[in-house]
């Protein structure tokens, strides 16, 4: 890991936070603490801004208020340094793009590569730092892919893309792992894989969040769970969260919206 | 100045090698370019045919073929404003395909507009208003030129403008290979490690602007649009792998910009017209006959 710290503060902190889409107000007054080295899975009905909380870490949409920390700075200091590896949810990506396998685990080193020398930097992959092709063989490993390196990414079956990409963001060895419903649209030995290699990460210390609807896995992995409809709904163990009182409030959204006075949901 | 005497010598020795090659040729394909405006046709539809076919590549995947219109015809009113002012045409053409490009993601951002009735919205206006600024002051020889190219007619300045932004373009993007890979396959990916995509963004559509300046005296801004798909698309059919495709773009580029203003100098027919035509003939040939991608492959299969 490339960083070590403090391990009493949290992986991630919001303090109100405030987000919208074009003026559609999504997450209201939302505060959380993730702590390092736990799973936690984040659970909510579609449309309840869980996706909209991964944007507003990577940096892809800005909160209109309200506080994000990573490890107790701002988020973008830890892009930067490659702390946050991030797996989409993507029915929507560019498949046929000419890129191999290999290749496309290999961007999740581009952020790290930023650290190696410059000469190595223009030279073609073959000249580059040795760890970045150790780490990407390690992941594509790890995901049981290593005989797919050379065919184009969009010769694929869906689990074997949702495989390859939980591989770009292992090869990233980063502290901490965003995943966007890493079990969606996967047969289940692919998810069984799936789910063992992040509980190997969980184990060698990596912070884990991820937005899933799956509630059985959810409660066998998941060391705290973050129910989340626009608001926080409730935080806590997989028990507590998972009772069929809690999954009710959080489907009916019956914690009221709070007051949004003086708020501008602007785009 | 010095400067100007180094990118003559440099254009000069360019020109050698180009010749020390077409002399291999039988003598009835030589033929044409003993004439020194010949020989700065060729340096010229080459450097236009490698930069387009670099650009094409990133044209073509992240699907800005209508972007790339848009800015090809935003360049007419600056080319138009230069010669009032007595600018060099390249900086209004320039700008105003810069201004443009940035007017279209603006509308786009801001509004409910979407972005292709916003970039047919900026660039036909834009174009119009090049029209009626060129018809006051300029002959339709001039319009004519400008719109279709002019290969034949490559000034020493003009050449050496294509010159530079070859070597501004492929600087680029060799210098910012893999954020430009990156941010043409996976955005979000590219902002989720901290490049800083909204630059990424607009240098790619800066450099865009670049190239088609660049092609202006070649091709014309009408025709310079297919240059920068054509290239890219028939690569795309041919290779699953990044670096191959760019490198059989720029092969269509160079093939097509040297067959094309062979053939329209032998036929006596518009150059511009020729080059485009070449491509295009190259890209039906591989779509029919691609090993992986081709039609013929295809319905095989399907038998």
């Amino acid at each position: 890991m490339s960083a070590v710290y403090n391990s009493r503060c949290p992986a991630i902190e919001a303090r109100g936070l405030y987000a919208a889409y074009q003026d559609q107000p999504v997450l209201s007054d939302v505060s959380l603490s993730l702590p390092q080295g736990k799973w936690t899975a984040i659970i909510g009905p579609n449309g309840a801004g869980k996706s909209t909380l991964f944007n507003l870490l990577i940096g892809n949409l800005a909160p209109l208020r309200g506080e994000l920390r990573v490890f107790n700075e701002s988020a973008a200091i830890h892009r930067r340094a490659g702390h946050i590896a991030y797996m989409a949810q993507r029915e929507n990506m560019e498949w046929d793009f000419p890129i191999s396998v290999r290749e496309t685990v290999m961007t999740g080193r581009y952020g790290l590569m930023r650290n190696d020398p410059l000469w190595r930097r223009l030279l073609p992959q073959r000249w580059s730092n040795p760890a970045h092709a150790e780490a990407v063989a390690a992941a594509l490993e790890a995901v049981d892919m290593t005989s797919y390196a050379r065919r184009p990414i969009g010769a694929l079956s869906g689990g074997q893309k949702k495989r390859v990409l939980l591989a770009r963001a292992l090869a990233q060895q980063a502290n901490i792992l965003l995943l966007d419903e890493p079990l969606a649209g996967v047969d289940s030995p692919s998810e069984a894989l799936i789910l063992d290699v992040l509980d190997r990460e969980r184990k060698s210390g990596r912070t884990i969040v991820m937005v899933t609807h799956d509630l059985p896995s959810t409660r066998r992995y998941a060391d705290q769970v973050l129910l989340i409809n626009r608001v926080v709904v409730g935080a806590g163990s997989p028990a507590a969260m998972l009772s069929d009182a809690m999954l009710a409030r959080l489907a009916s959204g019956q914690t009221p919206l709070p007051d949004t006075e003086g708020i501008h949901y602007a785009a | 100045m010095p400067l100007e005497a180094w990118g003559d010598a440099l254009i000069d020795g360019l020109i050698a090698l180009l010749m020390a090659l077409v002399n291999l040729l039988p003598d009835t394909l030589a033929a044409p370019f003993e004439y020194r405006f010949m020989q700065r046709a060729l340096l010229t539809s080459i450097l236009v045919g490698a930069i387009c076919g670099m650009l094409s590549c990133y044209v073509v995947l992240k699907r800005w073929s209508l972007l790339g219109d848009a800015i090809s015809h935003a360049v007419l009113p600056g080319v138009a404003i230069a010669y009032l002012l007595g600018w060099p045409f390249f900086v209004g053409a320039f700008l105003t395909g810069a201004l443009t490009s940035l007017g279209i993601g603006a509308i786009e951002r801001h509004t409910r507009i979407k972005s292709d009735a916003a970039m047919g919205l900026m660039f036909t206006g834009a174009f119009a208003l090049g029209i009626v600024i060129i018809s006051k002051i300029a002959t339709s020889t001039h319009l004519l030129h400008i719109l279709f190219g002019n290969v034949l007619g490559v000034q020493q300045s003009a050449l050496m403008l294509t010159l530079v932004a070859g070597i501004i373009a492929l600087l680029c993007v060799w210098l910012a290979y893999r954020p430009l890979l990156l941010y043409a396959f996976d955005p979000q990916q590219a902002q989720a490690l901290g490049f800083n995509t909204g630059m990424i963004h607009y240098g790619l559509i800066l450099l865009l602007t670049l190239t088609i300046v660049a092609s202006l005296e070649t091709v014309g801004i009408i025709l310079v649009v297919a240059m920068l798909i054509t290239p890219g698309a028939t690569a795309h059919l041919l290779t699953d792998r990044f670096p191959v495709m760019m490198a059989i773009s720029v092969t269509v580029g160079v093939v097509s910009a040297v067959v094309g203003l062979w053939l329209s100098v032998a036929l006596d027919v518009a150059s511009g017209g020729t080059i485009v035509l070449v491509a295009t003939g190259l890209f039906f040939l591989t779509l029919v006959a691609a090993p992986r991608h081709g039609l013929v492959v295809r319905q095989l299969r399907r038998l």
